[in-house]
This record gives C-alpha cells, sequence and structure tokens, in this order.
C-alpha cells in the first residue's frame, strides 16, 4: 500500500516536474499539476488527501529547518528590524485590506478579521522554493521577502490562539480548558527545551557520530534532531516549522552546519515536493464545476488587493522599482496556514462551512497563479528591459557566500586560511578530522566539518557561487579525487592545489589542476639559501642561485609531466635535466663573473 | 648617529663600494643597514627603516651608479620607506633638518660626463634627482662625494677615495653647511 503510492508520487513527480522545467513554468507548479492530475479531480489514482499532507507538511518543518542552518544569530539580529518592521507592516497592510474586503462580501467581523489576517499571510513554501529555484532568496529584495515570510511564522501562532475566544462555542470544542498562564508557560518551556538541546546537547552529540565516520548514523541524528524538536513544539501546540527554524539557527554557527544542510537536503526536498503534491491533490474542483463565478471572483478579487498591499509594502520598505512586482508576486499566494486557520475558524463557529470551502480553493489556487503570475512578470520585464536598452541590475545581487573554499585545514591550509582571513577574505573552510575542528574552534577558525570530496556538501559550501577551491587535503587519493570532483561538478572553479610530491603533481595535472605548489618545494629552496649564506654567499646571490634552480625546476618537472608514467623515459629525462641544470648553473657563474669580476669597479 | 643605507647587490664582488665602507665601520657612531643584505627579497622592514632615519643626524646613501640611477633595492627603499605623511606631505617632517650625504662611484671617467662623451651630458644632471629627493624631504644637502672612474683607478686612488670618506664622516658635526650646496667633482681621478 505505502509502496504503491509512493510509486503513484514518485512516477508523477518524476514525469510532470522535468516537463514543467522544460518549459520554464518552475518546479512547484510541476508538482501542483502532478498533485492534479492523480487527486481525486484528475485520474483518481489517490483517495487519502488528507493524511498525505499531514505527513508531507514536514517538509516544511525541514525546509524551515534549513533555512535556519543559513542564518547565524549574529545576522538575525541585524535582520530584526526587517522582520519586525516589514513583517507587521505586510500583515497589517494586507489583513485590514483583505478583511475590509471580507466584509464587504458579507462576512460578519469577527470572520473578516480571522480571513483578511489568515489571507495575508504567505506560502513559506512556495515562495521560498521559488526563490531558490531563481538564485533569488540571497539578493535584497530576496531577504526582505525571507523577513516577511518569518513575520508571519511568528505570527500565525497567535492568530491560532485567538481563534476559539472568537468563537461562539469556544470552551466546549477542544479540550482546551487549561488555563492561558499555563499554555504560555509550556510555550515558554518548550522554546527553552529547544535552545537548551540545540546549544548544549546537539554538537558534543553530533562530533561523537562524526568521529565513528558512519555516514547513515549522522544523517539518522540529523533527523531525529528535527523530528525530535518538531515534536516538542507540536506537544505544546506551536509550529513546528519555528521550532525547527529555531533549531537551525542554533547550529548555524556550529561546524557540522554544511553537513546537516547536505545530509537534510534530499528528505527536505522530497518530502516538500510531496507537500506541493498533496496541495494540487486538496484542490476541490467540484466547488470550480459549481460556483465557478464565485470562485473566480474570489481568486481574482484576493490576488488584486493582496498584490496592492504588497506592492505598497515593498515601496514603504525601500525594495527598488524594478523588484517591487517580483517581491509582491513572490508573496501573492495564500499560505497552508490558511487551510489550518480557517479548519480552526469552523470549528469554532466563526466561519461557515460554505465559506470554509470557498476560502481553501482560493487560497489553492493562488497557490498555482504564483509561478504563472511570474512567468507573465518575466515576459514584462524582459519587454521593458528591451525596450529601455536597460541592463539588469547586478549591482544589487549581494552575494553573501564566500567567494573561497579551502579544503583540508592542516598545517598547509591553516596558512592559506589565517593569510585570508588577516586580510578580511572570508572562506568556508572544510575538514574531516572532529578533533582537529574542535581544536581549530578554540582558537576562534570557523571550520566547518565534512569530507569535502562530496558534491553536495560542496554544493552546500558554495562551490557552485565561489571563484576558487583550495585543494590543501594531505591525503593523496582523497585530494585528487576532490580534483576529479570539481572537474566534473564545478568546471567553473578554479583550483589551486598543494602536491604531497612530484607523482602527487603528475596526477593532479593530468586531471586539469593548473595551480600546483609542492609543499615541501619552496620551503627546501629556502633552507638551501640559508646554506649557501652561512657558506658566505652573498644573500642576494644566494636568492638568484635559488631564483634559477626554481625556474629550472618547474620547467623540467611540467616536460616530465607527460612521459613521468613510464619509467625508462623518466629515468632519462632526470639525468638530462640534471646536466642542463648544471650546465645552467656553470653559464651563470661566467656570466656573473664576466659581470662582477674584482677587477670591476663597484 | 650617522645611519648609512648601503646598497650593492653582491657586496663580495665590490671593489670601490666595499673599500668606502670598511673604511668608515669602526667610527663612532655609525650604523649601517646593507639593503641588500637584510632584504634579499625586497621585503623592506619600514618600520625599522623609519626609526633608524628618526635616530640619524646624518643620512648617507652609499651605493654604486646603476643606470644613472640607484640600484633597485635602494629605489625601492625610497619608494617604501619615505611616505607621504611621513618624509613629505601634510604632516611629514620626520626629516626635516637631517643632513643627507650621497656617496657613490661611477664606471666611465668625468670626462665622459660631457656633450660629446658617451653619457652625453653632465654628470650634475644624473645628481638632480637625488639630491631633490633628499630636499623634498626637508633634508640638508651636504656636497656629495662621488668617486669617477671607479672601472679604471688603481687600488691606491681607490684606498684614497676611501680615507677621505672617512675623513668627511670623522670630521662632520650638525653644523649648517656653507652656501656652497652644489655639487662639486671630487679629486680622486
Amino acid at each position: 500500500m505505502i509502496l504503491n503510492d509512493a510509486l503513484i508520487y514518485l512516477a508523477a513527480a518524476v514525469i510532470c516536474v522535468p516537463i514543467a522545467w522544460r518549459f520554464k513554468l518552475g518546479a512547484v507548479l510541476g508538482y501542483l499539476i502532478a498533485g492534479i492530475l492523480i487527486g481525486p479531480w484528475g485520474i483518481n489514482l489517490v483517495s487519502d488527501v488528507d493524511s498525505i499532507m499531514h505527513f508531507s507538511e514536514f517538509g516544511v518543518v525541514l525546509m524551515l529547518f534549513v533555512i535556519g542552518l543559513e542564518l547565524e544569530p549574529k545576522r538575525l539580529v541585524t535582520m530584526r528590524k526587517s522582520v519586525f518592521g516589514g513583517g507587521s507592516l505586510q500583515l497589517g497592510f494586507t489583513g485590514s485590506a483583505l478583511a475590509a474586503t471580507a466584509t464587504a462580501a458579507g462576512l460578519g467581523w469577527k470572520a473578516a478579521v480571522v480571513v483578511g489576517l489568515a489571507l495575508a499571510l504567505s506560502s513559506t513554501a512556495i515562495a521560498i522554493a521559488t526563490m531558490t529555484e531563481r538564485n533569488f532568496l540571497t539578493t535584497p529584495t530576496g531577504q526582505s521577502g525571507f523577513a516577511v515570510l518569518l513575520f508571519q511564522d511568528i505570527a500565525a501562532i497567535p492568530l491560532l490562539a485567538v481563534i476559539p475566544l472568537l468563537g461562539i462555542a469556544a470552551a466546549s470544542t477542544d479540550g482546551t480548558d487549561e488555563p492561558g498562564w499555563l499554555a504560555a508557560a509550556e510555550a515558554f518551556g518548550a522554546i527553552a527545551m529547544v535552545i537548551v538541546i540545540g546549544v548544549y546537547f546537539t554538537r558534543p552529540l553530533l562530533r561523537l557520530v562524526a568521529r565513528t565516520n558512519l555516514r547513515e548514523v549522522f544523517t539518522s541524528v540529523a533527523l531525529l534532531l528535527v523530528i525530535g524538536i518538531a515534536q516538542i513544539m507540536s506537544f505544546v501546540g506551536l509550529s513546528m516549522g519555528l521550532g525547527a527554524f529555531l533549531a537551525g539557527v542554533l547550529l548555524a554557527s556550529s561546524e557540522y552546519r554544511h553537513a546537516l544542510e547536505t545530509d537534510i537536503e534530499p528528505f527536505k526536498g522530497l518530502l516538500l515536493g510531496l507537500f506541493f503534491i498533496s496541495v494540487g491533490m486538496g484542490i476541490d474542483f467540484g466547488l470550480l464545476e459549481s460556483q465557478p463565478g464565485k470562485v473566480a471572483i474570489l481568486v481574482i478579487g484576493f490576488l488584486a488587493v493582496k498584490l496592492a498591499m504588497l506592492w505598497l509594502t515593498a515601496r514603504i520598505i525601500g525594495v527598488t522599482s524594478r523588484q517591487r512586482w517580483l517581491f509582491a508576486i513572490l508573496l501573492s499566494q495564500g499560505g497552508e496556514f490558511g487551510f489550518v486557520v480557517f479548519g480552526a475558524a469552523q470549528t469554532a463557529g466563526v466561519l461557515s462551512r460554505e465559506w470554509a470551502d470557498l476560502l481553501n480553493i482560493t487560497v489553492a489556487l493562488s497557490m498555482t497563479t504564483t509561478p504563472l503570475l511570474l512567468l507573465l512578470h518575466d515576459q514584462w520585464i524582459t519587454r521593458v528591459e528591451c525596450a529601455g536598452g536597460a541592463k539588469a541590475d547586478a549591482d544589487e545581487i549581494s552575494d553573501t557566500s564566500p567567494r573561497v573554499i579551502i579544503a583540508g585545514f592542516g598545517r598547509f591550509g591553516q596558512i592559506i586560511g589565517r593569510l585570508l582571513f588577516a586580510n578580511g577574505i572570508n572562506a568556508v573552510v572544510l575538514d574531516h578530522d572532529p578533533d582537529q575542528i574542535e581544536l581549530l574552534r578554540k582558537f576562534g577558525y570557523k571550520v566547518f566539518y565534512g569530507d569535502a570530496t562530496r558534491p553536495d556538501l560542496l554544493h552546500a559550501a558554495g562551490a557552485a557561487r565561489a571563484t576558487l577551491i583550495v585543494n590543501a587535503i594531505d591525503d593523496v587519493k582523497e585530494s585528487l579525487l576532490l580534483a576529479e570532483i570539481v572537474r566534473d561538478h564545478f568546471p567553473g572553479l578554479k583550483m589551486i592545489a598543494r602536491a604531497r610530491n612530484v607523482m602527487h603533481l603528475v596526477e593532479l595535472r593530468s586531471r586539469g589542476v593548473d595551480v600546483i605548489e609542492r609543499e615541501s618545494f619552496e620551503a627546501a629552496l629556502k633552507a638551501g639559501r640559508h646554506t649557501l649564506e652561512a657558506l658566505g654567499i652573498d644573500r642576494f646571490r644566494a636568492r638568484d642561485m635559488a631564483n634559477i634552480f626554481r625556474r629550472h625546476n618547474v620547467r623540467d618537472l611540467e616536460a616530465l609531466v607527460p612521459v613521468f608514467k613510464d619509467e625508462a623515459s623518466r629515468v632519462s629525462a632526470v639525468k638530462a635535466g640534471r646536466d642542463e641544470l648544471a650546465a645552467l648553473f656553470a653559464h651563470d657563474r661566467e656570466q656573473f663573473e664576466a659581470e662582477h669580476s674584482s677587477k670591476d669597479w663597484h | 648617529m650617522i645611519l648609512i643605507i648601503h646598497a650593492h647587490p653582491y657586496p663580495q664582488r665590490s671593489r670601490a663600494i666595499r673599500a668606502m665602507l670598511d673604511a668608515v665601520r669602526d667610527l663612532p657612531g655609525i650604523e649601517v643597514h646593507s639593503l641588500y643584505d637584510q632584504y634579499p627579497d625586497f621585503d623592506i622592514d619600514v618600520a625599522a627603516e623609519q626609526a633608524a632615519l628618526v635616530r640619524a643626524d646624518l643620512v648617507v646613501w652609499l651605493h654604486p651608479m646603476y643606470w644613472y640611477s640607484v640600484p633597485a633595492m635602494l629605489k625601492h627603499w625610497f619608494d617604501v620607506v619615505l611616505l607621504r605623511g611621513w618624509a613629505f606631505g601634510e604632516a611629514g617632517d620626520a626629516l626635516h633638518g637631517k643632513f643627507c650625504l650621497w656617496v657613490t662611484t661611477t664606471g666611465g671617467r668625468e670626462s665622459s660626463f660631457t656633450e660629446t662623451g658617451a653619457h652625453q651630458v653632465p654628470f650634475a644632471e644624473f645628481v638632480a634627482p637625488i639630491r631633490q629627493t633628499a630636499i623634498f624631504c626637508g633634508m640638508e644637502w651636504e656636497p656629495p662625494l662621488v668617486v669617477h672612474g671607479a672601472h679604471a683607478i688603481s687600488a691606491d686612488e681607490i684606498a684614497a677615495a676611501a680615507l677621505a670618506f672617512r675623513e668627511r664622516l670623522r670630521a662632520w658635526t650638525p653644523a649648517p653647511q656653507a652656501a656652497d650646496d652644489s655639487w662639486r667633482p671630487n679629486d680622486f681621478e
């Protein structure tokens, strides 16, 4: 039964998403269409929509955890103004405008307030998935959108709490007879628990597990962590997503950030896809059939009011004029919280069943309009840009991700890292030795745990956007593997590599690495210079000699690379190189004597 | 204190400059900075050089002429040590009132520094940039000591030049010089 369902979901996703992608509709719309197709109003392959929806909501939780991982507390503090300022502005404007519209449509004031605020909430899942898909989340406008979504997630909690109080049948519906102070105490307790777990227990646990080098156990711990925290939050009636987000933020500055992100990512993606599918399945086309005019008016009216208010918000919070509509469209859809609120309001007797159904389909349909509106917006923008001959505002893209990745932070990588950090150049540092990381963290270095030879981890570390990667791994095999992975997966990423010996250098070169430094060469050359100096040779002359040696040695080595694996030609090449070097030095001495003989005047 | 900034890439190979330097090493109150020896990678310690300059009353630039100018290292020393806001420009008065003595050797005879000679202009024209460097930093320009034709002169002549240099330094006092601050040819040819 489960396998059968899985078969249907996966097949639908595999068929619809690439097609949607091909036609540039975006993955989210692809999932929604897949859901409509297999749902009760399509070919009716799946019936238990509610339980699937419930299960897949966990995808949203995982997504918020991953988002939290990318947000360090420090950055969150700097964002507080846009979260509480922009967020409350959006909710206030949109909520009151929608409530007024709802009153005009014939709802009572209590119902209108609840409906207005609920519809003002946007879908975190759709908005963020779309922004990520378009690489938009790190831009200033993307960040403003994210701040608004974050505020909505926080605001949804009191909204849900207030609904029963508005209802006629307030106390009797469900078992919430516990006094308010107890509920509040429980909520505080749960949040405190999440913080304590996140700050004090997770890192030692992850370190312990990382040391065992068992990847699947690490993945299990990561999932256990998120599910556990979600359960704690839901137990006291708080948003699971908010709890996961909090846990993510608490782990954002830990060395396991990228490893956690990598391990959670596939689950998040699958469940989020399932969530979109279940939204598609949940659209009640029966209502659309019986009252098409009313539904159309509702959807169009809702979108018109919400878009206008979002545009106004964008203007006030300083989104550039060119991106205001984009901002509005991204947040224009109704959110998944809407379903929950309408359900609760109906139970509390605030909202009639008919209205709840109508509003549900409005929200569901508005989710499908987001990708379509974005398509229209893109076409419009292209036309305007072409007409105006203006260029895209590249200056607005603030890339918050570092441009350098250092793989391996032992004796070699550390020197590079310290040189960069001391000059204010940010770098992502990856190492796979938990003990080493702990030690380095004590010294204040930001080192992340992870095996740099995993493409997904490199991706999480920003390899797709970085300028270059320093391959300072000391294990030859791993270093070569990394060279291959970068060549195959991130062809635009420049590599600077450390070679342990000549053989290693030859192997790196054959994998297309251009910049390679032999780890001991420069140090040995310097020691050679000191030796010459100790023998009484002028220091600057000793430097000349070392320079000649370096130039010759490097040239010889490069000539050796193609024939290195054949021993006979290697031996003869090395011999020839040695004779050449001797001749070179003899020539240099001659020239030097001619120029600086003691008969000379200097 | 007399600070000698000595710039010769291969001191052991030097004939004239080494003789000059050896002649004054044992004088009291002398500090020698051999740039090519101390900073073979051109990694001049700017703070240390500036500190020594601050302590000095007389700064001596001692080097062979290379291509009508100072050797690359001394030019680099000018570039990184004599900074705006320190040696010149606003608040750049660290060297004001100090004295500067230029001691150099050339390969050509003085007669080659004429319109018809190999170098086409009088030697004074090559003095100008060095002199102006010192003056721009607010230093008093001492009459320079130039040993021409070091290529050909005898060991005795070099010894005489070295002794003259030693006498200049030994007798030097930080008193304002006579009005004669123009370059004078030496008489060691």
